[in-house]
């Protein structure tokens, strides 16, 4: 955002924000790890973390508002996405499941909390680290389920299919399974995050920038306003969607890989 | 890379291009979360769904013995009061039976009783009769003689005088019977 105000303070007109409004400088010197997002991140992990356990802590049978709040969370988690997708033996794979939806939740909520207003997975590094942890388990667990011969074979030659139509089947599958599913997972996560953040910024910013100008435009200027504050609701939703869907697909691909036939 | 210089640069820098110290404390952020909520938060809920699903289990199968308790109570209630409708009855029967010989022992003593009364009254009958029999035969005597020395005196002439005479002698008895 001060890079913006600089560059519009030295070129004329509108600069309409742009993937460098993405990058932060340090905050300390030029310590790359003092960044706002990787602040960000980790306030994510302490607010989670101590929401999560101080409702949990006197967890009882009757919960108090408190409890009921975290555990709505947790039984969100564990019955509609582990328990539902993955069925027998769902339970081995609730802690993951329910970290992935937590902390993703809560960096994307980021984006309209404010004074922090910045989506954490607008930065692709850390969409990047979830996705090749969910490609890590769901391979990991299919391998440990049915042997690595055994699953790179149904993953390549999928049963119940004509020989001949292996030629365009094998690679297609090969390629879904070692790159498409990470990547669509980890870049749906980050193109959300940070497309919403651009709109946010455009409307704005350019409210903003409206009311610099000629008193014709500073009557504009509101109704930008206006329709940020509309989209900001609407990011709430697409923030808690992307959280959900990442989680359902993590659980979706674990399900999978357990299977016994695909 | 130094932020700055791209900026001053004026170039776009690739989104997609991860940074490796954003990557690090991802995966380190990431795995501290993980870890806390696997330790710490996952285990509590689960002790406190258990413990709901236990508690609701226990309640109804509580209320199920309950049941099964009360069931039988009424069984043995009934079972008790057939018994003791069973035992009213031979009571019953009993006290009929004790009844019936008490009223026949008395009857039977009453019957003896009058019995005996009977003897009684006939044995003073007797007696009676006896007696009147005894002093009759000396009145019959007496008036016997009397008639005869009557008869002896007044010389009978004739059967009408005897008959009259007969008729004052009964005439006379009445009247002193009188």
């Amino acid at each position: 955002m001060r890079s913006l105000v600089v560059l519009s303070a030295e070129g004329e007109g509108f600069v309409p924000p742009s993937s460098n409004d993405f990058e932060l400088p340090p905050i300390f010197g030029d310590n790359v790890f003092t960044t706002k997002p990787i602040f960000l991140v980790f306030l994510s992990v302490i607010l989670v973390s101590v929401f999560f356990i101080l409702s949990s802590r006197k967890a009882s049978i009757v919960p108090s508002k408190f409890q009921f709040a975290g555990e709505s969370i947790y039984a969100f988690v564990r019955n509609d996405l582990a328990r539902d997708v993955i069925g027998h033996d769902f339970m081995r794979f609730v802690p993951y499941l329910f970290t992935l939806f937590t902390f993703i939740l809560t960096n994307n909520i980021f984006g309209i909390v404010p004074f922090l207003q910045f989506p954490t997975m607008s930065r692709v590094s850390f969409p990047y680290v979830l996705a090749a942890s969910v490609y890590l388990v769901f391979h990991y667990v299919g391998i440990r389920k049915q042997g690595a011969w055994k699953y790179f074979k149904e993953i390549m030659f999928m049963p119940g299919v004509p020989k001949a139509a292996y030629i365009l089947i094998t690679p297609l599958e090969l390629l879904t399974f070692l790159l498409v599913r990470p990547l669509t997972l980890s870049l749906r996560l980050f193109a959300n995050m940070f497309a919403g953040h651009l709109l946010l910024l455009v409307f704005i910013l350019g409210g903003e920038h409206l009311l610099q100008g000629v008193i014709g435009l500073k009557l504009i200027s509101p109704f930008a306003f206006f329709i940020g504050i509309v989209l900001t609701f609407f990011e709430f939703m697409v923030q808690c969607l992307q959280a959900y869907i990442f989680t359902l697909l993590a659980a979706l691909y674990i399900a999978g890989a357990l299977a016994d036939e695909h | 890379m130094s932020k700055s210089v791209i900026l001053a640069a004026g170039e776009k820098i690739n989104p997609l291009v991860p940074h490796t110290a954003e990557l690090i404390v991802g995966a380190i952020a990431f795995t501290l979360l993980f870890l806390v909520l696997r330790s710490k938060v996952v285990p509590m809920f689960e002790k406190a769904f258990t413990a709901r699903t236990e508690a609701i289990q226990g309640g109804m199968e509580r209320a199920e013995k309950a049941q099964l308790e009360a069931q039988r109570a009424l069984v043995q209630y009934n079972e008790q009061l057939a018994k003791a409708r069973e035992e009213a009855q031979t009571l019953r029967e009993e006290a009929r039976v004790q009844g019936s010989a008490i009223v026949e022992e008395l009857r039977a003593k009453a019957q003896e009783e009058a019995a005996r009364i009977t003897a009684a009254a006939h044995a003073s009958i007797e007696a009676e009769r006896q007696q009147a029999v005894t002093s009759l035969r000396n009145e019959v005597g007496t008036l016997a003689v009397e008639l005869a020395s009557k008869i002896v005196g007044e010389a009978l002439e004739d059967q009408a005088r005897q008959s009259r005479i007969v008729d004052r002698f009964l005439d006379d008895l009445e009247k002193s019977k009188k």
